[in-house]
Parts: C-alpha cells; structure tokens; sequence
C-alpha cells in the first residue's frame, strides 16, 4: 500500500474569525489612507517600511515565537488568516514576509542565543528585512552545487563568490545563505555547506540589481569579495546544512502565498461580468471557484498538520505544485473569460492591466522557492519511486 | 476521523476486502459475486446506514455513512450501497421508514422533474438512474401543487428502460404514468431537489476520490514491478513527474470530497457555504477523475487498457460518477451564478468562511 496521503477537513477555530476581522479592518484602513491600492499589484512602492512597522505594532509578525523573543505564541492557523487577508489584499509584504515565515525559524532553531535576542524582536516589530542566498549562477534547483567559498580566517570566515535571483537582496538587512566550507564528499554530495547569517552592511558585499519582465527590480546579484562573517554568524552545524535545509520547507511550500499571487485577477473578472453572467462565464467562474476552495482546504489542512506537530512534507509538495500551477494558469484562463466581457464595463481598464502584469508575473510562480520539477520529484520520493 | 467513524468504515472495508475483490470480481462474468456481497453489507445494516433505528435502519451518523462511500470507491463497489444509502436518506428525511432490498433514488439528474398529481400518483421520466434495474424499491422527491413530497415507490410499477454507464452498470431511464407510491408525505420545509443533488454529488465525489486513491495506489506498484529499458519504469523521472500529477489529484479529489462531506455531517442547511463545499467538490472531483484517470492508463500502458486489467474497474466507473447528481459543467454554471449574483467583493469572504 502506498504511504496514503492525509487531507483532514481541518476548519479554522473561532479566533481565527476575530482576527480576520481585525486583519481586515486594519487592511481597510491603510488602503483609505493611501498606503497601496489593492487593484494595483504591479506598483513599485511594495518596499513599505512605515507598513511594515504597523503590522508588527499589531502583534502579526513572529505570531507563532517565543514571547522572549518578542513573538505571540499564538497559532499556525492564525498565521495562516494574516497571511491570506494580507495577500488577497495585496499588501505590500515584502519587507517582512521571507523573515516572518522562513529566516525567523531558521534563527529560532539555530541561531546563538544573544542573536536571537538581537534579531528576533527587531523582526516582530517589522523593522527588518530578509534576504535567502540559494541560488548561484551555476546551481539553481540543484542547491548542493554551491560553490559560493566561505574560508576560515581569524575569528570567523571569509566569503568569496556571488549569490543570484536573490529577491530584496537591495533592501534587505540581513540574508540567510549557504557557502562551502568544505568539498563535497564521494559518499554525499551534499556535504560541505554550512548556512550563515550575513549582515548585509557587511564590507565586502555588492548587491546589483537584475532586471524582470514584469518591468519590476525584485531580485538582484549579491558578489561576496573577502566579506567577513564572524564565527557566531554561523546557523548550525558546519558542513551540514543539508540536513537543516529540508525540515524548514513544510511551511514554506504550502502557505497561502502558493495560490493567492494572480488571484486578484479572478475578482476583476467576477466583477466585470456583472451579477447575471451567460453560461461560458458562469461555467468558467465556478470551475475556478471550485479549484480555489479545493486548493484553500488542502492548504488549511497542511496548517492544521503542522499546528499538530506533524511533518506533512509530501503533502505540503503537493499543495505547492497544484497551487502554482493553477495561479499561473489562472490569467489565462481569465483571459479566455475576459474575452466576452463587455469594453465598457466600468473596470475594463483595470481588469485589462491586471491581467497584462499577471501574464508576466506567472512563469516565475513555478520556479521560484522550489521548482515544479523538483516538487515531483519530492512527491514521488514519498510514493516509494526514488 | 471519529473512533465511530473508523469502526464503520472498517467493517465496510473488511466486507469489501473479503467479498468484492476487484480481480475476483473481474474474472467473475457470470456476476455471482454481487447476492453475497450484498447480503453480507445487508448483514452488517450499511446500505440503511443513514436512516434512523425507529425508521428501521442502522442509525449511524452522516459522518460514518460517508466513510463508507469513501471505502466503496477505493474498491470501486458496483452493487447499489450508495444509491440505497441515498434513497433511505431522503426517505428518513420526512421520517418514513425504508424497506429491506436494493433501492435508488429519482431524481438523479438536477433537469428532471416528477409531478404529483391532484390523486396522488406520480408521473414523469428520469434519466439515468443509477441501479434502476436492479432496485425492488425507488425513493423519490416530486414536486406538486401543494409542494415537494417524498415518496416510496414499488419498481414493478415503473417502467424502467436499461441503460449502462462507462463502466456497464446499470445507469436507466425511469417512466412513472400515474403511478401510486406505497406511501407518500409532504417534504420538510426548506428540503429541495438542490439539497438531494448536492447530497448525492457529495457521495459521489467521495467515491471518484477513494478510486483514485486506489488508482494511485494500484499505478505506483505497476511501476515498480513493470521493467522496460531494462529497469523498473518507476525510475524514470517522466513517470514519477506523471505519478506526482496523480497523486496531486488524488489529493485534491479526497481533500474537496471529505471538505465537503464535513460540512453537510454538521450543518443544519444547505446554504451558499455549503453550496460552496459541495458543488466545488462535484467539480474538482470529476476534474481529478479526467486527470487522474488518463495517468494512471499512461502509467499502465496497454495492460491497463485491456478487459482482464482491473484498472477500468475504477477509472471507468470515476468518469462514470462524474454525470450523476449533476455533472461538472452543471455544477460550476451554478457555482458561478451564485458568485455572480454575490458580487466581486463577496467572492473572498465566501471562500474564506470554510
């Protein structure tokens, strides 16, 4: 028998209901003041540092830490709520969500106490921003390939070589990044790289940005030239950051972010077919309706797992391949609806640019934070295949 | 799942396990399968799982009676379990008691109308109802002047053209010309053929997510039997990347079935949240049920495709359930009606209240 897969029908519990009316109050507000526009998702001004600290003044940031480290000890599901409400807002998040989802963990587990003490606070109050130095010019999906050197030197390392796509590397604080400390081994080829915490005023470091074909700068190239990182820099063990690098995935690969980032364009089309749709639009609505609930309850259901203590890492693959498959699916088949849709509705135009930035964004939805073929091959792992 | 619910389940799958092997039952053309079966499930009261003990059946909760739907699509069970389930269902549900005996349930498509007349008798045509042929009893809900009733009708009294679905059960067309049901009472207030069909595409869904459960299951070990380019096929990565594929819509078929069935074992209506759940589930389900199916044939290649490989056994039989109770496309002109008619703003909030 196969490992069978588990989807329990997990629902959010009541105070998750008022929070969501908090979060969505809230969201209320800054968009009456002027701080983004929801029907705009393609603006530059998504580094919004002022927003940033208001999330944290409400306590959403660091929700599931330690209060010693000025988290909320509150619950994954809660999380979730924010997460969502913020994302079908479109909230400019970018300044805090890599650190409030994945390097505020990463330092939770491994960081020395005293940078916990100094990292983690500054995070919940939304005064920080974080970086993840993966990818390089030669190792994309294939992570063990880094070849970025890091070199014993007195008190510390020494870093030497360049970081690629790196997203908000030009705004960020901080990164969280892997460098070889040692040769890969004939038994693992996995071995030999250590994950760091990288002070981005670091000397030493350059960060240039890279054009994409939304028109927007989001990632950039990070050059390391005899950067120092002192030895307390170092998350975990060295040379293993094979071994620490899978177990933070789970929660990275099966948040709302994964089927949310084109949903914007599903609500311009509802609203520009009016409420008494002809048949093709009614049908193509409620086909996409039905995809997105399935894909919220599997996710929700991923939460619910990872609230429990479990490690649904199979599961959790596969809410992140079908969820990014469909949301770069989606503007195009809101396209094939939008089509019929009459030139004078009042929201033609905006529907119009939306779909033309959701196009452009959507090959990226694959490939970024996992590849759908690396997922597969995650998922078929779990079947017993590899 | 409920300790309860795992009992019932169990005892399901214990009698499926012993009774209605899906190679047995495949090599079996002569269908001596189904009377045991059929008594042994009778036996254990699961096809009046969901009619209360003082209408004579088993009590068992919403929660359990799905479970066990679940558990008939993983072994892709053709007798009518599902449809007699139903049928007591909505007897029950205007407290009339159901006989022994295989049932099914009219309508079973959400176009087709039964009329009461002004004595009392019913008349007008359902399509494809499933087991029609092999059903001694027919719950039905028909539409009056006074109102909705249900009623329970003698199947001799029918008249009752044969039909197959994909997978060859019996799928039938039933006429009712002044027909006098056995008995007949008005339907609860705020009872529709909306809710039997939602009802009835949540059973279904269940059943096409557990055979796909099954075809994951069945496909995976195929390919690490299955040698060709001298190894086991399971290793080359454009199968495994095929078999992520299904395993995704088997997740996502079992993820919107069980979403679904929660939401109906604990609401008290059918309104738009629960429209949500159901008709989403009938949608995604026969959408998994296209997907799934066509990688579990890839996977199996010419085997899959013959008439000795069980496999059809259940990706016909999950095309099949797509068309009952309303298929996809039904559904999804509904679904998107109601999100219409709610407006654009409206839209997140509704996906949100799950």
């Amino acid at each position: 028998m196969t490992a069978a897969l588990r989807f329990d029908p997990i629902r959010l519990p009541p105070e998750c209901e008022v929070l969501r009316k908090q979060v969505r109050a809230f969201l209320a507000e800054e968009i009456a003041a002027g701080t983004f526009d929801p029907h705009k998702p393609n603006r530059e001004d998504t580094d919004a540092p002022e927003f940033s600290r208001r999330v944290g003044e409400r306590g959403w940031l660091g929700m599931t830490w330690p209060k010693k480290y000025g988290g909320h000890e509150r619950s994954f599901l809660e999380r979730y709520v924010v997460t969502e409400e913020m994302r079908v807002a479109n909230a400019p998040t970018r300044r805090f969500f890599v650190a409030d989802r994945q390097s505020g963990p990463v330092l939770l587990k491994y960081a020395p106490e005293h940078i916990k003490m100094d990292i983690l606070p500054r995070i919940c109050r939304g005064e920080v921003c974080f970086a993840i130095g993966m990818s390089e010019p030669n190792s994309g999906s294939d992570l063990f390939a880094a070849k970025t050197r890091a070199t014993r030197t007195d008190g510390g390392f020494s870093i030497n070589g360049t970081k690629i796509w790196t997203s908000s590397a030009h705004i960020a604080d901080y990164m969280i990044a892997i460098f070889r400390t040692s040769p890969s081994t004939k038994e693992n080829r996995r071995h030999g790289l250590t994950q760091f915490l990288v002070d981005m005023k670091t000397p030493g470091i350059k960060v240039n940005p890279i054009g994409q074909i939304t028109g927007q700068f989001e990632f950039n190239e990070v050059v390391f030239t005899d950067a120092f990182m002192p030895d307390d820099h170092v998350l975990g063990e060295i040379d293993g950051a094979w071994k620490q690098a899978t177990s933070e995935l789970a929660y990275e690969r099966s948040g709302p972010e994964r089927f949310l980032e084109t949903y914007y364009v599903l609500t311009e089309l509802v609203r520009a077919v009016g409420s008494k749709p002809d048949t093709r639009s009614a049908e193509g609505i409620g086909r996409l309706v039905a995809q997105l609930h399935t894909m919220r309850r599997m996710s929700v259901s991923v939460a619910g797992m990872l609230q429990a203590g479990k490690e649904p890492v199979v599961e959790a693959s596969i809410v992140k391949d079908i969820g990014t498959v469909w949301e770069q699916q989606l503007p195009h088949r809101v396209r094939d609806l939008a089509a019929f849709v009459d030139a004078d509705a009042t929201n033609h135009e905006t529907l119009e640019n939306q779909l033309s930035f959701a196009i452009k964004t959507a090959p990226k939805l694959t490939i970024q934070g996992g590849t759908t073929e690396v997922l597969r091959g995650i998922i078929a792992r779990g079947l017993g295949l590899r | 799942m409920a300790e309860s619910e795992n009992i019932v389940a169990e005892t399901a799958e214990k009698i499926f396990a012993d009774l209605a092997d899906a190679q047995t039952i495949n090599n079996d053309k002569k269908g001596s399968w189904k009377a045991p079966l059929w008594q042994a499930l009778t036996e254990a009261g699961l096809p009046l799982s969901w009619v209360p003990e003082d209408c004579d059946g088993s009590g068992a909760s919403l929660a359990e009676g799905f479970s066990v739907l679940s558990a008939a699509g993983r072994f892709a069970i053709a007798v009518p379990l599902a449809e007699t389930m139903l049928a007591g269902w909505l007897l029950s549900q205007s407290k009339m008691a159901s006989p022994e005996g295989m049932m099914t349930v009219v309508p079973a498509s959400p176009k087709d109308r039964i009329a009461v007349g002004a004595d009392g008798t019913l008349s007008g045509r359902a399509r494809g109802v499933p087991f029609a042929k092999d059903a001694q009893s027919i719950a039905v809900l028909a539409s009056g002047a006074s109102g909705l009733s249900i009623a329970l009708v003698n199947a001799a009294k029918c008249r009752i053209e044969a039909g197959l679905n994909l997978a060859s059960d019996a799928s039938d067309t039933v006429t009712f010309s002044n027909v006098q049901p056995i008995a007949i009472k008005p339907a609860p207030r705020g009872f529709d053929q909306n809710a039997l069909m939602l009802m009835g595409g949540v059973a279904r869904s269940l059943q096409i997510a557990g055979a796909l459960e099954s075809m994951l299951d069945i496909s995976v070990r195929y390919s690490n039997e299955r040698v060709a380019f001298e190894k086991k096929i399971s290793k080359f990565q454009a199968v495994q990347h095929n078999l992520a594929r299904l395993a995704g819509e088997s997740a996502a078929a079992l993820a919107a079935a069980t979403s679904a069935a929660d939401t109906i074992a604990n609401s008290a209506s059918f309104d738009d949240a629960a429209f949500l759940e159901a008709a989403s589930a009938k949608i995604r389900c026969s959408e998994a049920a296209e997907k799934g199916g066509a990688i579990a044939h890839q996977v199996h290649g010419a085997i899959g495709f013959t008439i000795e490989h069980i496999l059809h056994r259940y990706t016909l039989r999950a095309l099949a359930w797509r068309d009952d109770f309303g298929s996809e496309s039904y559904w999804a002109v509904e679904l998107g009606k109601m999100v219409a008619a709610r407006g654009a703003d409206e839209l997140w909030p509704l996906v949100a209240s799950r």
